[in-house]
């Protein structure tokens, strides 16, 4: 157990290395290097050589991967030109504002596609089944932005049921008020995520049906019932923990999507407006910050699984 | 790591590449057997058939003008002159559909085949060479898979002006890194195979081993990989034109005249929406159902999906 959880936590340390390593390199990237995309485009030539000399960017680039690392440990991760601002307090404004649409598409993800996926493993090639599958493939082949537009055209544009637009406020406590608007931003989110986590249900469940226990479990007199929920359930719910941490990037990226769709005020909002506007010390910011999280999030359900499955361990 | 595995455990063993005995013109008619029994796949690879035929040979047939705006002729209604209406420039839209889906097709393939080749070429030699090159090379995978993808390319495509080559690149950029994960895990098995270890007793250059012996052997999963890659990057340049990050105009795409629809959306002009969004959606679950039978027919187990 402690061996495998330091392995993979020193895998985890390199592998933050190199997210902020992609970082640096796309910053040297950038017309007219770092200086250029700090300041802005109208900053005069002096201003860039000054800022270089200043800020170390005339030294070796080690030396400046070095000092950019020595800005990340102390969490400095720059200044927005176009909000003037810190991207600190930027992050700190809208992150949670992200983290809430996230989390609760997540939550609404999970507890339609665990029941939906046991459903079609136990009527396996059945019509049900059948059903689900066409609809799984159609979920997960819809662009988000596509699921987004659908879906205004339907309750808002049509039905007049919902809102067309996301909770608009500054604050967390402000979106909760507006939870109505929430409905269609996080149905978005959620379809194309339903439809993978069932069809990974589906198989999950299939596997661990032709299994002992299960055998054991219905030898035994045990209802149909109790089989499916108390054997099949929580062996097959096991790896929607690894699959939760997986498709994190993924759903970020569906989350910028969906933000700019319903005009919600979170991180991928920010992030679109930093890219129209060339805000590099936003977008990279912000990718270090989802990178670190990913990371993390990923060896904290390896650790989970390793906890709950010894198997895993012993891999 | 246990992931996602969709094969069936009832089903009887399933062939695997390599280890046939027969004629190797057998295993093509086996695949191809599995392959045409989902009749989803026939039925995705038709739509790409006709998908192809409409965005290349259609304006062979059917000619309009996708160069110069027409303020005259804006936002109309479908007719007999134009089937499928005009867009807020006066563009036809079934012109417009063409001309769109060739792009979309041609990103499509062209960065699904160089992430192929490029993530081939890296999980092979990470996994045959092994030890610390292996340990680097993975870690710099798992660098760029814990990165939203979008944010990447948002960044690539703010750099670089989006054009179709530019965007090809960046999107494979993206989009080598299951194949190169999926073959590096495969090469860890094939490299302590009895006629590869042969090879190597024999002399045989490493590269050439590679080559001759290890890649032949993961055809099926890099294929796989390949066709759901397509699918992917369909869906990635949609979501890159939508944020206004695709190939500037007068070039066409499905997601560009997608989100140009939007501005329309409460004014009922259906034929700005539905066309381009029918087109994506048709053309990703086409290649999402090919990719599955695929997978089913090589009896690949992809780690994702």
């Amino acid at each position: 157990m402690i061996p495998y959880i330091a392995r993979r936590l020193v895998q985890a340390v390199f592998v933050v290395l190199g997210v902020t390593i992609i970082v640096f390199i796309i910053l040297h990237l950038l017309p007219g290097g770092p200086a250029r995309a700090l300041l802005g485009p109208r900053a005069t030539n002096q201003q860039v050589q000054e800022f270089n000399v200043q800020n170390g960017y005339n030294e070796p680039v080690w030396v400046q991967y070095g000092t950019y690392l020595d800005h990340l440990v102390h969490g400095n991760l720059g200044f927005s030109y176009h909000y003037n601002q810190t991207v600190n307090s930027l992050l700190a404004q809208d992150l949670p504002k992200s983290a809430l649409l996230v989390g609760l598409s997540y939550l609404v993800s999970v507890v339609i596609a665990v029941p939906l996926g046991i459903l079609q493993a136990v009527r396996r090639n059945k019509p049900v089944d059948y059903a689900v599958t066409g609809a799984s493939f159609v979920g997960y082949s819809m662009p988000v932005f596509w699921v987004g537009i659908l879906l205004i055209l339907i309750f808002a544009v049509h039905l007049h049921w919902l809102p067309p637009e996301g909770p608009q406020g500054t604050t967390i406590g402000a979106i909760l008020t507006q939870p109505v608007a929430l409905v269609l931003p996080v149905a978005t989110l959620s379809i194309v995520t339903v439809a993978q986590f069932s069809r990974f249900m589906r198989s999950s469940a299939i596997e661990n049906l032709v299994q002992d226990y299960i055998r054991t479990a219905r030898s035994n007199g045990l209802s149909a019932r109790a089989v499916l929920f108390r054997h099949l359930l929580r062996n097959s719910l096991l790896p929607i923990i690894t699959l939760i941490g997986l498709s994190l990037p993924a759903t970020l990226s569906g989350a910028v999507i969906t933000e700019s769709v319903f005009n919600y005020p979170g991180m991928g909002l920010l992030l679109w407006t930093a890219a129209t506007v060339r805000d590099y010390p936003v977008m990279l910011g912000f990718t270090v910050v989802v990178g670190a999280a990913t990371v993390v999030g990923s060896l904290l359900a390896d650790v989970l699984y390793a906890v709950a499955d010894p198997r895993v361990r012993y891999a | 790591m246990a992931l996602v595995r969709e094969s069936d455990p009832e089903r009887p063993p399933a062939i695997t590449l390599g280890e046939v005995q027969s004629s190797p013109g057998s295993v093509w008619k086996l695949i191809g057997r599995g392959f045409f029994q989902h009749r989803l796949a026939v039925v995705g690879l038709g739509i790409i058939i006709f998908m192809i035929l409409f965005c290349f040979v259609g304006p062979l047939f059917y000619h309009t003008n996708q160069v110069q705006i027409s303020i005259l002729q804006v936002n109309q209604p479908p007719s007999g002159k134009h089937p499928l209406g005009t867009d807020n420039v006066g563009y036809d839209v079934l012109g417009r559909l063409m001309l769109g889906g060739q792009s979309s097709l041609e990103v499509g393939f062209a960065a699904a085949i160089l992430a192929s080749v490029w993530g081939t070429a890296w999980g092979a030699v990470a996994g045959y060479v092994g030890g610390w090159l292996d340990a680097v090379m993975m870690r710099v995978v798992d660098s760029i898979l814990a990165i939203p993808y979008l944010l990447v390319v948002m960044i690539l495509a703010t750099i670089f002006t989006p054009t179709v080559p530019v965007l090809i690149i960046v999107i494979a950029l993206v989009s080598w890194l299951v194949t190169a994960r999926l073959v590096r895990g495969e090469t860890l098995s094939l490299r302590v195979r009895d006629y590869v270890l042969a090879a190597k007793a024999a002399g045989v250059r490493d590269r050439w081993i590679i080559v001759r012996h290890i890649v032949p052997n993961v055809i099926g999963t890099i294929v796989v990989a390949a066709t759901f890659s397509v699918a992917d990057a369909i869906l990635l340049l949609a979501a890159l034109s939508y944020l206004g990050l695709g190939p500037p105009p007068p070039a066409a795409n499905w997601g560009g005249m997608l989100s140009d629809g939007l501005n329309y959306i409460y004014d009922g002009y259906w034929w700005l929406i539905y066309p381009a969004g029918v087109a994506i959606v048709l053309t990703v679950v086409a290649f999402n159902f090919i990719g599955d039978a695929l997978r089913d027919a090589l009896e690949v187990r992809l780690q994702q999906r």
